[in-house]
């Protein structure tokens, strides 16, 4: 009963890790008017890894950090800076860790790699089937 | 030939069972260190965040001496449990400066009032921006400044008691 008592009072408490009170920012949750400029910040957004909740892109996260860098992103697209730009300033200061898009640095080689060398494998195999048929 | 390769599956198999085994095993690590450090300090310029110290500028960490940059809020619980422990060094004599995230001035001025204010100065960035420029990924986390104003070290999470010694060696370090 005890241990029910304090599950319960576990579950109903605040969460610990608190955010900050502050409103989000002006482009936290607010689309940019211009929908080509929106589409860029969104497609950018969607790439960008979320600090606070760590699988998951800004675009998706709710953390106020997460809200913080929408807003940053959407100024600098409105004052006319490119996506890629604005990507390899975050990549500047939290490392290839803060983007989704693959990029083609040696590390990864094995993986851009393995899907030719896997179609390589499979040609030869057929080839030594078709052979194997026809004699 | 054709028997060594009737292995092979399940050696594959193993590898990828070792492999994952491995990843679950491990501790998981989620902190994420700034790029920054070895570098000079981003330009910024912010607006005080209490009412009894003044703004802080990218300019005034680099005065010759090192200095402690330490990234807080006052919603931030952590930052509450390092307080003790930044009194502890400004009292040997640590130039201490802080920048506050996503606060506001009177919240600020509470929390000094109730955990001490080891702070010269205070500089108040309301949306992140400048935390987001320093690659720091969280509250609290502290950054050690040489005299030229470059980043020497970074630590992330709350100073512990026991951290206290480190951080005075690596202040010391950057003289």
């Amino acid at each position: 009963m005890r241990m029910l008592a304090a599950l319960i009072a576990m579950l109903l408490s605040a969460p610990v890790l608190a955010q900050s009170a502050l409103p989000p920012a002006p482009y936290a949750n607010r689309q940019i008017s211009d929908p080509a400029q929106e589409r860029k910040a969104k497609a950018l957004m969607e790439t960008i890894r979320c600090l606070t909740c760590q699988s998951q892109s800004i675009a998706d996260s709710d953390a106020s950090l997460a809200g913080d860098m929408r807003s940053q992103i959407r100024e600098r697209i409105m004052a006319g800076e490119e996506p890629e730009h604005i990507r390899a300033w975050l990549i500047e200061r939290y490392g290839d860790w803060v983007s989704y898009e693959p990029t083609a640095d040696p590390i990864l080689w094995p993986l851009w790699g393995a899907p030719v060398l896997l179609i390589g494998l499979g040609l030869l195999v057929l080839r030594g089937r078709i052979r194997r048929k026809r004699s | 030939m054709k028997r060594l390769l009737i292995w092979l599956p399940l050696a594959i198999f193993l590898g990828f069972f070792a492999l994952f085994a491995s990843g679950l095993l491990k501790p998981d690590d989620r902190v994420i260190t700034s790029k920054l450090v070895g570098k000079t300090l981003p330009a910024f310029s912010l607006p005080a965040a209490a009412s009894d110290r003044p703004g802080l500028a990218s300019t005034e960490l680099a005065t010759g001496k090192p200095r402690l940059l330490n990234i807080f809020a006052s919603w931030c619980l952590p930052c509450a449990a390092e307080a003790p422990q930044l009194m502890a060094l400004a009292q040997q004599g640590v130039n201490i400066d802080a920048i506050a995230i996503r606060d506001a001035r009177a919240d600020v001025d509470r929390f000094l009032a109730r955990y001490g204010n080891p702070y010269a100065r205070i500089g108040l960035d309301a949306r992140s921006n400048v935390q987001i420029a320093l690659g720091s990924s969280g509250v609290p986390e502290s950054f050690v400044i040489d005299g030229k104003g470059r980043i020497v070290y970074q630590h992330v999470g709350d100073i512990r008691a026991d951290d206290v010694p480190m951080i005075l060696q690596r202040l010391k370090d950057a003289q």
